[in-house]
């Protein structure tokens, strides 16, 4: 009996440890990411570094504007939720609501298998196979470009979007749209009209959660991209926040280098806003099932 | 105070599962037999590779008895530090060089910061490092210092195989870089755009091709990748493209043409001989009016000894 309260009391002080251990992580990046990052911003000046429109780290004059940088992610990152949340929105009602058990098996699996492919992958697929494609189909001369950072994107983002929303779908209660059946509605205004506005927060928060991974990622917008300075247009090469980082990194110096912790503090300060956001629309879907 | 909550319930939850896996005696019988022969395999595989470690050590040692017949392959007498500093193109070279000296002179340190050619050309002056380098000569103000040029980095143009153009001026290629030239047909090949792919900011091979064409800071890109490999298949999948790749990777990849530099094809004869005009020099600088210790001396002659030749090729540069 004794030996059972110890292992208890034991298991108890371990798992606090382990919670503990993430809060510490969170606690330490945090502070890390704005000690390492803020003297480049005061440097630069505020200003300069985040409304600055040029680029060039290593120029003998340099310049540290990273406009570019901010509007690319965001541009890049609202392009693929265009093309990402409607076709992952209809993926979540097929699954919950239209599909036989067979066949949503079938999708349910292609979905999951889709959020386990890493992400230099879709990178790559994009380089050899889009990139090319964009390049013929506009007749460009190069077809590393934001439009292909955007498809990619879409595409990663997919999985996050379904999945979410198909769990807030399946969890609205039959009754809702059996009243509506019931009162002479057809299923898809049903689906529309009754499901998805009950369902809407978890749904936003699927959005939000594809959102936060478009703007994380590096690599396979690093391979489609471009990874050019220039201020963002649909078929020019861009550089995101993150690819930013990524592709100066290994060989930078002095205030280049501080600069590009800079560049990961507003990267930072971006997904913290988004996680927030996604906060406030779970603690919203709680309170409307209230 | 809800999203507290839903935390605490996912912490609880996942306490739960853990604990789980726990209690249940027999999944820990299997976790425990399966870590041991784990890890038995484990140690098996490190000794098989440490014998084959062994082995290669062994015929290493061999190849290197009989290449330098009269020198002992390792070195005692000399032992102290040696510091380096500048040049951040040179990094390929210098770590492949301070590994094969350390090995060779075990009681020798040699330590590298790479901070640039200036920087290096500086420390070298006031004497804060034993050996600058320099991935550019040295100019006319920068006296009372020795340049030892110890590799050739030759930079190849590259273009895809079904552009006709074959030969580019060096003013051709600063146009086609800097923007001043937007079609293939203004240098003679067919009427279409030009695609410029380069590296990234920072890289060596970047700053070493924009200096020696004079387009520093002026290049539009099109395109900005981080490592030779990525230019190189970039440009062969792009028929509008022109890119720059160090000689060496360049003229191993036949996805890629190298076009002729005012008539001259890049090779590494070419560069040897100076008449391919897209090379520099890595040079090692020493000042003239200190000695240096037996350890830098002993550097110095080990890289630029001919012994060093595959090393430096290894680098991707030549040996002059």
């Amino acid at each position: 009996m004794k030996l059972r309260d110890a292992i208890e009391k034991f298991m108890n002080g371990l798992f606090f440890v382990c919670g503990m251990v993430s809060i510490a992580m969170v606690a330490l990046i945090t502070i890390y990411m704005i000690v390492s990052g803020l003297p480049a911003i005061i440097k630069i000046g505020p200003i300069n570094f985040l409304f600055g429109t040029e680029w060039a780290s290593t120029a003998s004059d340099p310049k540290y504007g990273i406009l570019p940088f901010i509007l690319a992610s965001i541009y890049g990152t609202c392009g693929a939720c265009l093309i990402g949340a409607p076709v992952g929105l209809m993926t979540a009602i097929f699954l919950s609501k239209i599909a036989g058990k067979k066949t949503a098996g079938v999708v349910r699996t292609a979905v999951e298998l889709l959020s386990g492919i890493p992400s230099v992958v879709y990178g790559l697929v994009g380089a050899i196979i889009l990139v090319p494609l964009i390049m013929n189909a506009f007749s460009l001369k190069n077809g590393t470009c934001l439009l292909a950072a955007i498809i990619v994107l879409s595409i990663m983002i997919l999985p996050s979007i379904i999945s979410v929303s198909e769990t807030s779908l399946s969890a609205v209660p039959k009754e809702y749209e059996e009243g509506s059946l019931a009162l002479g509605a057809t299923e898809m205004e049903t689906y529309f009209k009754v499901s998805l506005p009950a369902a809407r927060s978890g749904v936003a928060a699927g959005i939000v959660l594809g959102i936060g991974r478009a703007v994380g990622e590096a690599m396979a917008v690093m391979m489609v991209a471009g990874n050019v300075a220039n201020m963002p247009g649909l078929f020019t090469s861009v550089t995101f926040l993150t690819t930013a980082i990524a592709k100066e990194m290994s060989y930078s110096s002095g205030l280049q280098r501080q600069a590009l912790y800079s560049i990961g503090l507003i990267l930072f300060l971006f997904i913290m806003i988004i996680n927030t956001i996604m906060g406030r629309l779970l603690k919203k879907g709680d309170d409307d099932k209230k | 105070m809800k999203k507290l909550i839903a935390l605490l319930m996912a912490m609880a939850m996942a306490f739960s599962l853990v604990a789980c896996g726990g209690s249940s005696q027999a999944s820990t019988d299997t976790e425990e037999t399966t870590t041991t022969e784990a890890s038995t395999t484990e140690e098996e595989t490190t000794d098989d590779t440490e014998e084959e470690t062994t082995t290669d050590e062994t015929e290493e040692a061999d190849t290197t008895e009989e290449t330098e017949d009269t020198t002992i392959a390792v070195n005692t007498d000399i032992s102290g530090s040696v510091s380096t500093n500048g040049s951040t193109s040179m990094e390929k070279v210098m770590s492949i060089l301070i590994e094969a000296f350390e090995e060779q002179y075990s009681n020798v340190t040699v330590t590298y910061d790479a901070t640039g050619s200036g920087s290096g050309i500086t420390a070298a002056t006031e004497g804060s490092a034993d050996i600058g380098l320099a991935s550019r000569d040295l100019k006319e103000d920068e006296t009372g210092l020795t340049a030892y040029v110890v590799a050739l980095d030759g930079i190849a143009v590259i273009v895809n195989p079904s552009n006709g153009v074959e030969d580019l001026s060096l003013e051709q290629i600063a146009g086609l870089f800097n923007g001043t030239i937007t079609n293939w047909s203004e240098v003679g090949g067919e009427d279409m755009e030009v695609a410029v792919i380069g590296r990234e900011a920072g890289s060596g091979t970047r700053d070493g091709f924009e200096s020696v064409v004079g387009v520093e800071d002026a290049c539009t890109y099109d395109q900005e990748l981080t490592s030779t490999g990525a230019v190189i298949t970039a440009v062969a999948q792009n028929q509008y493209a022109i890119g720059y790749a160090s000689l060496s990777e360049a003229a191993e990849d036949a996805s890629v043409k190298m076009v002729t530099v005012d008539g001259v094809a890049a090779s590494e004869e070419t560069v040897k001989d100076g008449t391919y005009s897209i090379q520099r020099d890595f040079n090692m600088v020493v000042n003239d009016s200190t000695t240096l210790s037996d350890a830098a001396q002993a550097f110095l002659d080990f890289c630029l000894s001919e012994d060093v030749a595959d090393y430096i090729s290894q680098a991707g540069a030549i040996q002059p």
